[in-house]
C-alpha cells in the first residue's frame, strides 16, 4: 500500500523513562513502526521533554528544553512518543509555553500538529488493525490520565491488544481514576500517592489479569514498585512490548 | 476562620490514617460520581450548554462594572440595597450594623461559602447575637464547632453516628433525650429543633449562586428550602454575596441551572431555586421587610485579566472535588480553609496568600479530571500550575527541590554531559540491583521507597544502543 | 450611604476597570451590553420539551414524579375538592388547610368536611393549598410567584403541600415560563419566584437522602383541565 510512496519518516522522541529506564520499549516503538513501514529515526542529542521543570513552575528552563526538542524534531513528518504524558507535553502544552513568542509559537504549533502517541499513531495515522504478536494470559490495560484526557487515547490500545494472539483483556473497574504517580507529587506526598497507587493495585487484583500494562512508564514504575512492595506477582509492562512481540526481557522491576 | 493550610502535608497524613473519617469519606465514592454521569447522559444538549456557560461568564466578567453597576440599580429601585465591601472585615461590620440596627438577638443562616469566607459566624457571637446554621449539614458541624469540609455536603467527613452523638448532646436543652440512630429520626429531629428557630430569628442570612442584572434579583439554590424560611420569615433578608456571581439575564441563569445540579448530586434540577427580587411588596402576606446584597470583593477584582480569571466562573457546584482523588482520599478538612479540592487548591492562594497556601495546587498529580467535569470549562490543572509558577518564581518552593530540578534541567539542556552522566548512573544502579531488578531503599529517594520499590533501570541508555545500531547499519 | 461604604463602592469598581484595562464609563458596545441586559433570548432550550401540548403534560408528570411529587388529574375544577379530600384521606391527614387566597375561587362548598383557613402558613399548618404560576415540564419543576394572593410560606412551612396546577399551565421550557412572567410583570419581577422540583430533601447524613428536610415531606400536584379556571390564561405559542 505504501510502496508507490516515499516512506514516512518518524522521530522516535523516546523519553527521558524509557531511554534510561527502559530501553526495550524504545526497541518496541521502533520495531512496530518499521514493521508498519516507517523510516525510524531517533534524533542523539534527545533527552527529556521539560515536564519536570513545567510540572515544577521553573517555566523558564521548561521553555529552554522545549526549544531544544523543536530544533531537533523539526524535519520529520511524525513525532512519536511512546508515553502519553510527555506525547501531551509537545502536543498540549509547548504552543502554550510559546504564547508570548510569535514566532517559537508557530514552531510549538507545528510540531504539535505532527507529535502523537505510539499506540495512537499506530492505528490512527497509519491505520493499523492488528499486530502479529503472542502473550499469553489475562492483561489489564491502565489509562493513563494524559493518554486518556489530554490526548483521548482509550480504545486505540483495547483494539490492537485484543488481537494479540492468546491475550485475554481484562479490565479495570475504575479506568478514569489516576494512579497516584503524578511525577515529582509521587515523592512530595508519598502518603496520598500511596493510597491512591493501592486503590489502583486493588482494581488490579479484582480484574484477574496477571500482567498490568499501559503506555506511560511513569505510571508503571510506580504501580510496579507498590505491587513489588506488597509481594504481589503481577507482572508490569508497557503495553508496546507486548504488541511488538518484545517480552523477554524481565518485567518493570522484575519478577 | 483559622487557616492550616501551610500544614496541608501533616493535615493530610492525619486524615489518611483517620479510620472514621475514611469511613464517612467512602461514602462519597459511591453517590457523586455515577449520579453526575446518568444525569450528563440524558441531556444530550449537556456539553453544549458548558461552551455556552462558559461564554456567559466570560462575557459578564469582561463587563463586570456594566453588570455590577445595572445589578445595584435594579435592586435600588426594587427597594433594596447593595453593601460593597472591599473585605471581609468591611462585610463583617456592614452586617453587623444592619443586625444591631433591628436589634437582632438570633440569626438564621442559609449556607453561604461567603459567610464562610469572612467567618461571619465567630463574629456575630463575638458580638452577642447568636447565629444558627439552619442548612442540615451545616447544622451538623456548627454543632461539632468545626468548618465545612466539602462546599455543597458540609459535613460529608461525619458518619451517622457521629451526627446521633452531636444531637444527643445538643439536643437535651430542647427535651429531647433519646439518642436516635436512624437517619430518618436524625432528619425529624433536626427539623424540629429548627422549626422554631425560622420563626424567633430577627434577621436571615442566605448565600446567592447568582446575581441577575436583568432583574435585579439573588437566585438561591438549596435541596432542604431552608434558605427560603430563611429569606421568608425574618424581618430583614441579607445575602451575602461575592462580585463574580453576576449574571447578565434570566435566560442566561437558566442555561448554567441546567448545568448547576447536573454537575452537583446528579439531579435535574435542585429542589428549590429561587429568585428573590426584593423585600415584601403592599398588600403581601409574607417575606421580608428589608432586603440587602453585601457584595464582596476581597481581591477577585485583582483577579481579572490575570491567568486565574477563569476561576472566577466557577458556580460552586463540587464536580471537581467529587471527582479530585487526592480530595477522596483526605477530605476536605486537610486544605486548611473554605474551600477545598481543585478549586479551592486554586482559589485559596488567591485568598489568602501563595505563601499560605502552596500546598495546594502543589498536591495534584495533574490527572485532569477535575477539568473534565468542570460544567465552566476551567482549567484547573493549568492554573495550579500557574500558582506553582508563582511559586517557584517568587523563590517560595523548597530549596532542595529547586535545586534538583534545576540541576536536572542544567543537564537535560546539555545532550553532551547529559549522554555520559547517565549512562554512568543507570549502568551502576543496573549492577546494585542486580538479578533483583529493583530496590528497596535507595539514598535521597525516600519518599519512593518509602512505600515502593524502586524499579532498577536495565543498565544501557537506548539512545547508546541506538547509535550502536546505527553504526552497525553504517549510518552517519 | 455613608462616606466608607461610597469609597468601598468607587474603589471596587475602579480595581474591576484597571483589571480590565478600561476607564470609567468605556463599557464597549453599549448597545449590546444594553440588548443582553434586557433578556428576553433563550439561549439554548433542551429538544426534551420541544413536543406538544399532551405530550408536554406526560412528561411534566413523569419528571414531577420522579422526584417524589405525586399528581392527579381532575377534568375540571368540580373535582379539585374531592380529589384535595381524598389527599388527605390517603395520608391520614385532618382536613384542615390553610389556602392560598389565589385558589378560592375553586368550588370548595362542595365539599364542606374541608376546613379552610386562607392566609399565609403558620409553623402549625400541617397542609398548605396553592395554586401555582406554571408548571415546566422540562424537569416537572413549579413555578411559583408570591403575590398579595399567593405568600410563600404556604410553599414552605407546612409539611404537606398541595398544589393545583391548570394543564392549560404547563410549559416547557423554565424560559417560556419566565417570558409570561415578563408578560404579566413587566416593570419589576415579582419579590419572589420559587421554582419546586420535588418535596423538600436531603443527603447531609451519609448521603442517604431523605425527604422533607425544612419545607414539605409531600408535594401533591392536582392537574385540572383541560378547561382553566378563570382569570388564568392558557401560555402562548412556543416556537
Amino acid at each position: 500500500m505504501m510502496i508507490s510512496k516515499a516512506p514516512i519518516r518518524v522521530g522516535l522522541f523516546v523519553t527521558c523513562l524509557v531511554d534510561l529506564f527502559r530501553p526495550s520499549v524504545g526497541l518496541a516503538a521502533v520495531k512496530l513502526l518499521e514493521d508498519a513501514g516507517c523510516v525510524v529515526e531517533a534524533p542523539l542529542r534527545q533527552t527529556c521533554c521539560g515536564q519536570p521543570a513545567y510540572n515544577s513552575g521553573d517555566r523558564r528552563d521548561a521553555k529552554a528544553i522545549a526549544r531544544q526538542v523543536i530544533d531537533l524534531f523539526e524535519g520529520y513528518d511524525y513525532v512519536v512518543v511512546p508515553s502519553g504524558s510527555c506525547g501531551g507535553m509537545l502536543h498540549e502544552h509547548y504552543p502554550r509555553l510559546f504564547a508570548d513568542e510569535p514566532a517559537m509559537a508557530r514552531r510549538a504549533e507545528g510540531l504539535s500538529a505532527r507529535t502523537f502517541e505510539l499506540v495512537a499513531f499506530l492505528t490512527d495515522k497509519l491505520g493499523l488493525e492488528r499486530v502479529d504478536a503472542r502473550f499469553e494470559g489475562a492483561v489489564a490495560y491502565h489509562d493513563s490520565c494524559s493518554c486518556l484526557r489530554e490526548l483521548k487515547v482509550r480504545d486505540q490500545p483495547r483494539r490492537l491488544l485484543s488481537t494479540v494472539e492468546g491475550l485475554t483483556l481484562a479490565e479495570l473497574a475504575n479506568p478514569e481514576i489516576c494512579c497516584g504517580f503524578g511525577g515529582a507529587f509521587c515523592v512530595k506526598y508519598p502518603e496520598i500517592s500511596t493510597r491512591m497507587v493501592d486503590e489502583k493495585i486493588e482494581d488490579i487484583r479484582a480484574s484477574g489479569a496477571r500482567t498490568l500494562l499501559a503506555a506511560d512508564l511513569g505510571c508503571l514504575m510506580n504501580i510496579a514498585g507498590r505491587l513489588h512492595r506488597e509481594g504481589d506477582r503481577i507482572e508490569v509492562r508497557h503495553v508496546a512490548e507486548v504488541l511488538a512481540g518484545m517480552t523477554d526481557a524481565p518485567p518493570i522491576g522484575g519478577r | 476562620m483559622e487557616r492550616t493550610s501551610h500544614a496541608f502535608k501533616e493535615s493530610a497524613v492525619r486524615a489518611l490514617q483517620d479510620a472514621t473519617l475514611q469511613m464517612a469519606l467512602g461514602n462519597m465514592r459511591v453517590g457523586f460520581v455515577g449520579k453526575r454521569q446518568k444525569a450528563r447522559e440524558r441531556l444530550p444538549e449537556f456539553e453544549r450548554l458548558c461552551d455556552l456557560a462558559r461564554d456567559i461568564k466570560d462575557h459578564t466578567l469582561k463587563h463586570l462594572d456594566f453588570y455590577l453597576e445595572a445589578f445595584e440599580a435594579r435592586v435600588k429601585a426594587q427597594d433594596g440595597e447593595v453593601h460593597w465591601c472591599r473585605t471581609p472585615a468591611e462585610a463583617r461590620q456592614v452586617i453587623l450594623e444592619i443586625c444591631q440596627r433591628v436589634e437582632a438577638r438570633t440569626v438564621t443562616k442559609g449556607k453561604s461559602m461567603i459567610a464562610e469566607e469572612i467567618a461571619l459566624n465567630e463574629f456575630l457571637e463575638a458580638n452577642g447575637i447568636e447565629p444558627v446554621e439552619t442548612d442540615l449539614g451545616e447544622y451538623i458541624i456548627q454543632l461539632a464547632h468545626e468548618p465545612p469540609s466539602h462546599i455543597i455536603a458540609p459535613a460529608i467527613h461525619k458518619t451517622r453516628e457521629q451526627v446521633s452523638d452531636l444531637f444527643f448532646e445538643h439536643h437535651r436543652q430542647y427535651g429531647k433525650t433519646r439518642r436516635l440512630d436512624e437517619t430518618r429520626a436524625l432528619v425529624d429531629e433536626a427539623r424540629q429543633v429548627l422549626r422554631p428557630k425560622y420563626v424567633a430569628a430577627d434577621v436571615g442570612i442566605t448565600g446567592a449562586n447568582f446575581l441577575v442584572a436583568e432583574t435585579g434579583s439573588v437566585v438561591i439554590v438549596t435541596n432542604e428550602g431552608n434558605s427560603d424560611l430563611t429569606r421568608t420569615l425574618p424581618k430583614v433578608h441579607i445575602v451575602t454575596a461575592s462580585i463574580e456571581k453576576l449574571v447578565p439575564n434570566v435566560e442566561d441563569v437558566w442555561t448554567i441551572l441546567r448545568l448547576l445540579a447536573r454537575s452537583a448530586t446528579g439531579q435535574e434540577l435542585s429542589t428549590y431555586t429561587t429568585f428573590a427580587s426584593g423585600p415584601r411588596q403592599e398588600g403581601e402576606l409574607d417575606g421580608p421587610g428589608e432586603f440587602h446584597v453585601v457584595l464582596l470583593d476581597n481581591g477577585r477584582s485583582d483577579v481579572l485579566g490575570t491567568e486565574f480569571q477563569d476561576i472566577l466562573r466557577c458556580i460552586r457546584c463540587a464536580a471537581c472535588i467529587n471527582h479530585c482523588p487526592v480530595y477522596r482520599a483526605v477530605g476536605g478538612h486537610a486544605y486548611g480553609w473554605v474551600y477545598s479540592g481543585p478549586m479551592g487548591a486554586v482559589l485559596t492562594p488567591m485568598l489568602i496568600g501563595i505563601e499560605e497556601a502552596g500546598h495546594l495546587p502543589n498536591a495534584s498529580t495533574f490527572c485532569g479530571r477535575c477539568e473534565a467535569v468542570c460544567p465552566m470549562r476551567i482549567p484547573l490543572p493549568r492554573m495550579m500550575r500557574h500558582w506553582r509558577e508563582r511559586e517557584f518564581e517568587g523563590g517560595h518552593s523548597p530549596p532542595t527541590f529547586r535545586r534538583g530540578i534545576k540541576l536536572w534541567a542544567w543537564l537535560a539542556r546539555h545532550p553532551r554531559l547529559y549522554g555520559p552522566v547517565m549512562a554512568l548512573a543507570i549502568g551502576l544502579m543496573a549492577r546494585l540491583a542486580g538479578r533483583r531488578r529493583r530496590f528497596r531503599v535507595l539514598p535521597l529517594a525516600g519518599g519512593w521507597t518509602g512505600s515502593r520499590d524502586f524499579p532498577a533501570p536495565e543498565g544501557q541508555r537506548f539512545m547508546a544502543m541506538w547509535r550502536a545500531r546505527r553504526a552497525a547499519r553504517g549510518g552517519p | 450611604m455613608s462616606a466608607g461604604k461610597e469609597a468601598a463602592r468607587a474603589a471596587i469598581l475602579a480595581r474591576v476597570r484597571a483589571s480590565l484595562g478600561r476607564g470609567p464609563g468605556e463599557a464597549a458596545r453599549p448597545d449590546e451590553l444594553a440588548r443582553r441586559l434586557a433578556g428576553g433570548r433563550p439561549n439554548l432550550i433542551p429538544a426534551r420539551s420541544r413536543v406538544g401540548a399532551e405530550e408536554r403534560l406526560a412528561l411534566f408528570v413523569r419528571m414531577a414524579e420522579e422526584v417524589a411529587a405525586s399528581t392527579v388529574r381532575c377534568a375540571s375544577p368540580d373535582e379539585v375538592p374531592g380529589a384535595v379530600g381524598a389527599f388527605l384521606a390517603g395520608h391520614n391527614l385532618p382536613s384542615e388547610l390553610v389556602m392560598a387566597p389565589e385558589v378560592e375561587g375553586y368550588p370548595w362548598h362542595a365539599a364542606p368536611t374541608l376546613t379552610l383557613r386562607k392566609g399565609r402558613a403558620s409553623k402549625d399548618d400541617l397542609t398548605g393549598l396553592t395554586g401555582a404560576f406554571a408548571g415546566i415540564a422540562e424537569t416537572g419543576t413549579l413555578m411559583m410567584v408570591a403575590g398579595p394572593k399567593s405568600p410563600t410560606t404556604l410553599n414552605f412551612l407546612p409539611d404537606n403541600h398541595v398544589v393545583l396546577l391548570p394543564t392549560g399551565r404547563i410549559f416547557g421550557a423554565y424560559e417560556e415560563a419566565w417570558a409570561e412572567l415578563r408578560r404579566q410583570s413587566p416593570r419589576r419581577p415579582p419579590t419572589t419566584v420559587n421554582f419546586i422540583t420535588g418535596p423538600s430533601r436531603t443527603a447531609d447524613i451519609e448521603q442517604t437522602m431523605q425527604l422533607g428536610a425544612h419545607g414539605p415531606r409531600r408535594l401533591h400536584i392536582i392537574l385540572v383541565g383541560p378547561d382553566a379556571p378563570p382569570g388564568e390564561a392558557p401560555p402562548g405559542e412556543e416556537g
